[in-house]
């Protein structure tokens, strides 16, 4: 595997964190519970196409084939998407939307903090501008645990299934791939492992000041990083990939 | 009779478009506390780039004038021209004084 190889995989796997995490995200686009939040979680989703926009368009700059941001993003077959399963959850009730949320941005936060100080600078220019973003979805998230969790019996008991349905799928973010090692060796991703003791410590922070039980359940699923899905997948392909693949290269 | 309000409470929401300049009344929001009321106008009224701070009050503390009142309140200046500063020489060079 030469660099190149591995950073285009690299970018493949944020960008379509990026990618999956906001296709869910818009799923609630009229379903909020209530105006407010129905804008909130679309601006989130919106935060997101941006930044997979942005590390889809590298990544097809690195792979040198003449491919688009939108070619990658449209025209792959499943086994070729590298996101975490935790992304392709359905989108659940709003408990577990927030959960989903609070899981991946903590992740978030601790990764792309590290890797504003990437030794490539378009990640690190990436990296800049996503970080902001990551801090308010962060805060958002966290703050909607105290209210769910601290709220009623009723809105307790959503957040705490939520969270024991969802920790499963938290293990993957922390995985390391050969590719990953090896930009990490050259200072131009980071080790996931090294994250995962303060993940661990700021979600523990938020959900015991939430009321929540921490899951002691060890066992992880994993799969999606190996290009392995869950059968969410296929359903999220099949109708984000629609128009480009009934009428191929059509444009506005 | 009444229904039961399942909206949150509602707060006013300021913008300041640029720094020194003063805030301007964008709307209201819903929202349980301050934190969440922040956060909402933040996403509902600054994300086309429109401010670079905001304030939200709650609606329950905003005292309004009585429509009824408006004659008392605002006719008695619509005849004192000599109020306006129209008769200023503006400086030259000055955009506004």
């Amino acid at each position: 595997m030469t660099q190149q190889e591995a950073l285009y995989k690299y970018l493949l796997r944020l960008g379509d964190n990026a990618l999956i995490q906001s296709y869910r995200l818009s799923e609630w686009c009229s379903r909020g519970p209530i105006l407010e939040e129905d804008l909130a979680l679309t601006n989130i989703a919106l935060d997101y196409i941006g930044r997979a926009q942005n590390l889809l368009q590298y990544a097809a700059a690195i792979e040198g084939k003449g491919h688009s941001a939108d070619h990658l993003a449209y025209r792959r077959a499943e086994h070729q998407y590298y996101n975490n399963l935790i992304t392709e959850m359905p989108r659940g009730d709003f408990a577990y939307t927030i959960v989903k949320q609070l899981f991946i941005s903590t992740f978030e936060f601790l990764l792309y903090t590290e890797l504003c100080h990437s030794k490539d600078e378009a990640i690190a220019g990436i990296a800049g501008k996503a970080i902001k973003e990551v801090r308010y979805h962060w805060t958002h998230s966290r703050d909607w645990c105290y209210r769910l969790g601290k709220g009623t019996a009723f809105s307790n008991d959503k957040l705490q299934q939520a969270v024991n349905d969802l920790w499963m799928y938290t293990g993957e973010q922390f995985e390391m791939g050969a590719e990953e090692e090896m930009l990490s060796a050259e200072g131009i991703a980071f080790d996931n492992k090294a994250l995962q003791s303060k993940w661990l410590e700021m979600v523990s922070t938020v959900l015991t000041a939430s009321n929540i039980q921490i899951p002691t359940e060890s066992y992880m699923q994993t799969g999606g990083r190996k290009g392995v899905h869950t059968e969410n997948m296929g359903h999220i392909l099949a109708e984000m990939q629609y128009l480009q693949r009934a009428y191929p290269d059509a444009t506005w | 009779m009444s229904t039961t309000d399942t909206q949150l409470d509602l707060w006013e929401v300021f913008i300041q478009s640029r720094p020194g300049s003063h805030y301007t009344h964008a709307g209201s929001v819903h929202a349980s506390d301050n934190q969440m009321a922040l956060q909402n106008a933040r996403d509902i009224y600054t994300r086309r780039n429109e401010g670079t701070s905001i304030w939200v009050v709650p609606a329950k503390y905003v005292t309004a004038s009585n429509p009824e009142d408006a004659g008392m309140f605002f006719d008695p200046s619509n005849d004192k021209m000599y109020r306006h500063p129209t008769f200023y020489k503006m400086p030259e060079g000055a955009k506004q004084i």
